[in-house]
Parts: C-alpha cells; structure tokens; sequence
C-alpha cells in the first residue's frame, strides 16, 4: 500500500501538492501576494508531465476565474487562487459559476483591506465570500481551514462540494495560514477522472454532443418565469446544502459557561488563549465552523440557551458576529473582538479579552 | 399521376446545414451573424466535428447563438469567451474550441483576454463580428467605430478629442507570436461569403491540428444600428467599413 507522505510545508505549499493528488485537473492563476506560492508549487512541480493536470499563469484574476468557469463548464476539476483584492475582481466569474451552475474552486489566502491594504493576514472577506460576492441571490460554499493540514485536506473535500451541488467552492484561508510551515500528511494520489466518468458524472457538461443532445451552459433567459423558476431552484439547493452539509469542530464546550467562536487562524490563537484561560478555572469552550457558508446556526443557537455569553473572535471589524447575532436571537449576549488591516491578536492579548468578557 | 411521378426530383444544389437549427433567429434582416452561423454549422458538418465542437458565445447580439448551432455551448461573461476557450481548449486538446465574439466583446471589455490567449497560442479559433456598433444594447459607440460615423453615444459623429480612435484589433493580433492565421473578410456577396468559409474552415483546421491560435475578422452589416435598410448597409460597408478595414490575409503561417 503506498505510505502517506509528511513534509514541513507552508500552507501554500500544502494546497499545491494536495490539489495535485486529489485529480485536479486544471490550475489558472495570476500572482498576488500571500498566496504566490500556490502557482510557484505548481509551476515546480510540473504536474503536466505526471498527472496530466493544466496549469496556467493567467493575464489577470478575471481571465483566471473565466479560465475556471470553462474548464468547469467541461465536467473537469478546475481551481484557481488569489487574496482579497484579486478575489474581489473574480466576482464576475463567480456569479457567472453561480447561475450557469458551473463547479470550480477558489482559494482566497485573505489580506487586510479595503483597497489595495496590506499583505499582511486579515478576515475581511467573510462578507464577500459568505454573501455570494456578485450580483444577484446566490451563495457559494465557504470552508474555512486553519492550519497547514487543512489546507491540504479541504481541497478534495471543496472539489467535492462543488461537483455534488454544481456550485462554486471557496476555501477561506488567510496569510497566517498561507505563510506558516507545519507539519502535513499529504493526501494519497487519486487518478484523474476519465473522459467516459466525466461524461457519466457531469451529463450537463459540455464536453461535445456525443449520444446526447447539445448541452448549453448559460445564466442568461430573458424570459423572467424561467429566470424565476431558476432562482428557485438555486434557493432549494441552498436549503439542502444548509440541512445537509455545516460543519464544525467543538473544543471544551461541555461544561463551558461562555462560548467562543472563531474560525481559520483566530481559532487557532483562541484556542492556544482558551488553554490558558482553562489553567485559571475560567470555563471556556470554543466552536469553530469549518463552513462559513452553511453557517452552523442551529448549533450556535443551542449553545445560545445553555451559555452565559457568547464571544466572537475575527480577524476583522466583526464580520461572523452578525451571522452569530441571527443565530442567537438575543437569547444571551454576543461580543466581538477584532484586529484589522493586518494586525493579529497574540495569545496573551485573547486571554486578557476572555478574562475580561468571559469571568 | 402518383405523386412521385408529378413531382420530378432536381439534382440537389443547396440544403439547410443539418447543424442549424429550426428556431426563428432574432436577428434583424440584412444582419450579417445569420449568414456567419449557417457557415460555421456548415464547416462544423463537413468536418465531422458535431460530437467534439465547443463552442463559447459571447455578451452581445450573438448572445444566442447557441439557440442557433446545435453544438455544446458555453455562454462566457462579457470579453471573457477567449479565457473561457483557453481552458476548455487545453483540458479538451482533441475538441473544436472557437470563440463567436462582436467587436464590443472582442476589442474593448476583452481586449486584454484577447491579446493575450491569441499571444499564448492556444489553439483556438476566434470569430470576429466587426459591425462598428454595440447592436444589442441599440447601437452605441464600439471600438471600432469609425471617425465621424454617428451612434446613439456619438450622436454627432465620432470626432478624436472627445472619443479617441477606432481600434484595429486584428492588425495588433496579427503581430502577436501565438497568432498561426489572422484574416479579415466579410459576407456581402456570395464570392465574400465563400472567402469567409475558406478562412473559418482553414481556422477550425488549426485548432485541431494544434497550430496555434487563428482569428478571423468578419466585417459586418448592422442595418438596425446604423439605421440604413439593409440594401443600403451593404453599399455603406462596402464604401466606409472596406477602405478602414481592408479585407484579406494578414497572416497565415499555415502555407
């Protein structure tokens, strides 16, 4: 049996080799900073001469996002990365994925805005991923890892997602867990999937009329009945993915009289403060959603009737905070703390922030 | 007198390509893109290439296309039918993957898709709607407008200070490495209609045989847009549009 692979890896990096392994069969991306190492991986590792997967160094984030709307729109497993300001360019194709109901994957290795900002870490874009990002109703799929390992084992778990609803997937990553090397375990090789599985799996692709009839791969109608009847549709697969697939992670939560919430790399630094906090007998547990978007607001709304309080801790102006304030209707206080523009809260910092709204 | 009999067969000289389809088409009359897309389902039908075509459409007049062509279709964002075709060129290297692009689409919102999927030379085929006019949005300044010509944008005629100058996308192409086959024609006549199936067959064929990428300029009519009956249109190309936009080869590696 092969062996599972473990490297020193940043983040990145971990993408990278994952997105190899899980059949990937197509990368297009343009550089940007703190992501860069994402196509540098790719470009080094030439996976063209192995697996046969495509890579391209696209002229902008737009070409790169419309790169992926077509090799989607073909039954193939497509990717591209970016940060922040790259990813808010990107929202054409997105919503473009969103209506035709074109698979794909986006990695957006967030950066401290608005505008061109830093390139330091933040976790600004909550609100351009979990809100769609584009113009009209949609949602996208927004899995938010925190370390270099999930990095690795979310992107065949985005690819996933993406193909069984037909939708966009974002992985929400940020420069922290981007730029840290950790230890990982590499996913095994999967194979890329055959013309013959594709043409089975995805019969809506347009792969060439053979033994079919034609398939078209549009978001226009100019008829408003059909183009309602297709919102509706979207609206029902929205409600499935709500009821079918939150994810979260509990830690210490049992006995915990205040709840945190966090996710990515606050949830990291939060957890190594709850440690501490637990050593002064402040009884603090923490939630941390893997998917942003379905948010995990029946579990939140739980905690609501059996905590003291709620606190939320981003890497933003308090972005997650008002998903959790709709999940816990006023049923116990919610507090936020945040950094922003590119500033990231030590442990020692959180500990002092629970010790204050948590005791 | 069976029917048979009354009815004598003729020797068959002109059909319907199987490949178009039996939809009333919503473009105007004397409009150029009909004529454009029986010859592409024509040269999709000859060419044996039903079952591998891929077709990207573009925002614009021939939004639709894909209602007319009985091919897959992929509908791309305004400008971005060059970076969509790249990938679905590059994951599909065996397929017919061409572009279908008005000079809205192609030399304005996607000038930079253009140039650069033409410079990478991927082996797509684009086709180049050149009417001088936004159509579907009913007849706005395009990029290649030409000077003093009068749109809904430039109701007093299109002058350098206020509006810059009409943009030869094509020439620029045509100086690109990635480019294999670069020609302008247009489909006024049944000899030019002729010259245009030569070039997107010839187009299509360096798709397939991984030349590079192939652009081919139709310069067209837009009888709505420029206001003239359709008569009239085509004596209006012929005497404005040809001497801007001269037709014939302005590259082809291929010989």
């Amino acid at each position: 049996m092969e062996e599972q692979e473990i490297r020193l890896l940043k983040g990145n990096e971990a993408i990278a080799l994952a997105a190899i392994r899980c059949g990937c069969d197509g990368y297009f991306g343009y550089p940007i900073t703190p992501q860069s190492e994402i196509l540098e991986t790719l470009a080094l590792e030439k996976p063209w001469e192995t697996t046969g997967m495509v890579v391209v160094q696209a002229e902008s984030e737009l070409a790169s996002i419309n790169m992926v709307y077509g090799g989607g729109a073909t039954g193939k497993r497509v990717m591209t990365s970016s940060s922040s300001p790259g990813v808010a360019l990107m929202q054409e194709g997105i919503t473009y994925m969103a209506g035709a109901e074109i698979p794909g994957v986006i990695v957006n290795v967030q950066r401290g805005g608005p505008g061109l900002g830093t390139i330091q870490a933040s976790q600004g874009d909550y609100f351009q991923c979990t809100r769609g990002g584009g113009n009209g109703d949609y949602y996208v799929f927004v899995l938010a890892p925190a370390s270099a390992q999930e990095m690795a084992d979310f992107m065949d778990w985005a690819f996933t997602l993406a193909f069984r609803y037909r939708m966009p997937a974002i992985i929400l990553s940020d420069g922290v867990i981007g730029q840290m090397m950790e230890k990982v375990v590499l996913p095994l090789f999967k194979p890329r999937r055959t013309d013959e599985e594709i043409a089975r799996e995805c019969p809506w692709a347009a792969t060439g009329r053979k033994n079919r009839r034609n398939n078209i791969l549009t978001s226009l109608s100019l008829d408003p009945q059909w183009m309602e009847n297709h919102n509706l549709h979207l609206q029902e697969k929205y409600r499935k993915i709500r009821e079918c697939e939150v994810r979260y992670e509990e830690t210490l939560t049992e006995d915990a009289e205040h709840l945190i919430v966090a996710f990515g790399s606050a949830a990291r630094i939060a957890e190594n403060a709850i440690e501490t906090c637990r050593e002064r007998d402040i009884r603090v547990g923490m939630l941390r959603p893997l998917t942003l978007w379905p948010f995990p607001t029946d579990a939140i709304r739980q905690y609501s009737e059996k905590v003291k309080s709620i606190l939320c801790i981003e890497i933003n102006a308090g972005q997650m905070v008002e998903d959790i304030r709709l999940s816990v209707e006023g049923r116990c206080p919610v507090n936020h703390y945040g950094r922003m523009g590119g500033m990231v809260p030590t442990p020692e910092e959180l500990v002092q922030v629970i010790t204050k709204y948590c005791s | 007198m069976t029917r048979e009999e009354f009815i004598k067969t003729a020797p068959l000289v002109y059909k319907k390509p199987t490949l178009l389809n039996d939809t009333p088409m919503h473009y105007c009359p004397g409009c150029s893109h009909g004529v454009v897309h029986k010859l592409i389902a024509e040269i999709i039908e000859e060419m044996g290439l039903t079952e591998r075509a891929i077709g990207i459409s573009p925002v614009g007049c021939a939004v639709f296309a894909y209602n007319y062509i009985d091919i897959d279709w992929i509908e791309a964002a305004h400008g971005r039918a060059p970076a969509v075709a790249c990938a679905a060129k590059r994951l599909h290297p065996d397929h017919l993957v061409f572009t279908y692009q008005g000079d809205g689409d192609l030399a304005c919102i996607g000038t930079a898709e253009t140039i650069h999927t033409l410079n990478r030379g991927d082996d797509i085929a684009v086709i180049f709607i050149n009417n001088a006019i936004y159509g579907m949005t009913g007849g706005q300044m395009a990029p290649t407008t030409l000077m003093g010509m009068k749109t809904s944008t430039c109701p007093y005629g299109r002058q350098a200070d206020l509006h810059g100058f009409p943009l030869k996308l094509t020439e620029i192409v045509a100086q690109l490495e990635g480019t294999c086959y670069v020609t302008r024609q247009s489909v006024h006549n049944v000899s030019a209609i002729n010259k245009t199936k030569r070039a997107i067959r010839k187009a299509f064929q360096n798709s397939m045989e991984h030349r590079g990428a192939s652009l081919v300029e139709v310069v067209s009519t837009c009888s709505s847009g420029w206001k003239t009956t359709p008569v009239e249109a085509n004596q209006w190309m012929e005497e404005h549009m040809f001497p801007f936009y001269p037709l014939g080869d302005l590259k082809d590696n291929t010989k």
